[in-house]
């Protein structure tokens, strides 16, 4: 489980997070195993979504509060914390002249549930050769060779920046069902992205972030419950928040008759930051 | 007509699944592909898949043999048909006639002169 706890982080002046509190965990299914989620980490730029995912994996240390990863404190980077996470940035240094598979090598050391064969396997998924050198692929295939790595280094918990960027149209078919597989086996993975159409069915719960707080952590089903997304009818002044389509008006109005309905997350999102203090009500 | 899109995806994928078992894809008494195959082959949440497991096992449409994995139950098919015509009837058929009075259409445009029509849709 990763724990955030009255955590403030500020950049010089700036306050990027005010005492917040979250937490990242995995569930037990009806079989009582140990299954992943699979986090959707969302905000506006600059609301602090990278800076999160290094406050979890040790890279920056909080002002006040604590950031823990099963129980071990983030900032004081132990082997035994660091094994079981892997953090991929949105751009990576990567030594040119090498190839994934010596990039992988190189990582090996430090992650003892590595799979050599899990990642030849995500490696031909993807359609990426691991022998190729990094200078000789576009930026697509390095991405992919990268979350490819991300992925067969057997950690518990995954953090994805913008891991859909770069990505073609088949990529990320190909890489939502690679993490779909992934999550129900036992990892976390969090996955921050502006682009929420790439991930739309995938992530369940999700995180908004905004004015230095969490804005909204909740499951779909939480979600559908308290909320009805109508499409295609006529504006309604009740909506909290709704927009224009080609068939006509998608509204998102809270749910009085507790039918559920399908999810739109970015009309979500728009709703969340129009009405702040009415979802930190309704999702207390 | 538009009742797809309101739809949870929990039930878009169990209309699905509920489509391949009439087609007999799988049998009755036969396994089901595992809650991690589907979430991989459709690009979703396993979890939402496990939602509509549980809703397919509290229609009695698949059993869960613990352990093993997700049946197909020996009345399944007659299980969605019944479903299937309700939905029909109480939800599709109220839309169609609204629509069939707004066009001016009555049943004998539809059925035939010649036929008796079915007093089910056109009282």
């Amino acid at each position: 489980m990763i724990e955030i706890k009255n955590l403030s982080f500020s950049y010089k002046k700036m306050p990027v997070f005010t005492n917040i509190d979250l937490t990242f965990d995995g569930k037990v299914d009806s079989n009582d195993e140990q299954r992943g989620h699979i986090y959707g980490l969302l905000g506006e730029n600059g609301v602090g979504k990278t800076t999160l995912l290094k406050l979890i994996c040790g890279l920056l240390r909080p002002k006040e509060g604590c950031c823990s990863v099963d129980g071990f404190t983030s900032q004081e980077r132990l082997p035994e914390m660091l094994q079981h996470i892997v953090f991929l940035p949105d751009e990576v240094k990567i030594p040119d002249g090498a190839t994934p598979q010596q990039f992988v090598d190189e990582l090996l050391p430090f992650y003892p549930e590595f799979a050599q064969g899990t990642f030849l396997h995500l490696m031909q998924e993807l359609e990426v050769e691991p022998d190729r050198k990094f200078k000789e692929m576009s930026f697509g295939q390095q991405k992919k060779s990268l979350i490819a790595a991300s992925l067969s280094l057997g950690t518990d918990y995954v953090l994805f920046d913008e891991p859909t960027n770069g990505l073609d149209i088949p990529s990320k078919a190909q890489f939502r069902s690679i993490l779909s597989k992934r999550a129900d086996e036992r990892s976390t993975i969090i996955i921050s992205t502006h682009q929420v159409k790439d991930v739309e069915n995938l992530i369940d719960p999700i995180v908004i972030l905004s004015n230095n707080a969490v804005m909204l952590d909740a499951s779909v089903q939480r979600i559908t419950e308290k909320l009805y997304f109508e499409y295609g009818g006529e504006k309604r002044d009740d909506a909290l928040y709704s927009e224009m389509q080609p068939g006509g008006y998608l509204n998102v109005l809270s749910n009085a008759t507790g039918e559920e309905s399908q999810i739109n997350i970015e009309a979500l999102f728009n709703a969340v930051l129009k009405n702040k203090s009415v979802f930190k009500e309704m999702f207390k | 007509m538009e009742f797809q899109k309101q739809k949870p995806i929990y039930l878009q994928i169990a209309d699905r699944l509920m489509e391949q078992i009439l087609n007999g894809e799988p049998a009755a008494e036969e396994r089901m592909p595992s809650v991690r195959d589907v979430a991989a082959s459709m690009g979703v949440n396993p979890n939402t898949v496990m939602r509509t497991f549980d809703f397919l096992q509290g229609e009695e449409i698949i059993y869960n043999r613990r352990g093993v994995g997700y049946y197909v139950t020996t009345d399944a098919k007659k299980k969605i048909l019944a479903e299937q015509r309700r939905e029909f009837i109480e939800v599709e058929l109220p839309l169609i006639r609204k629509k069939m009075q707004l066009l001016g259409i009555d049943c004998e445009d539809i059925i035939g002169k010649n036929q008796k029509p079915n007093p089910n849709i056109c009282q």
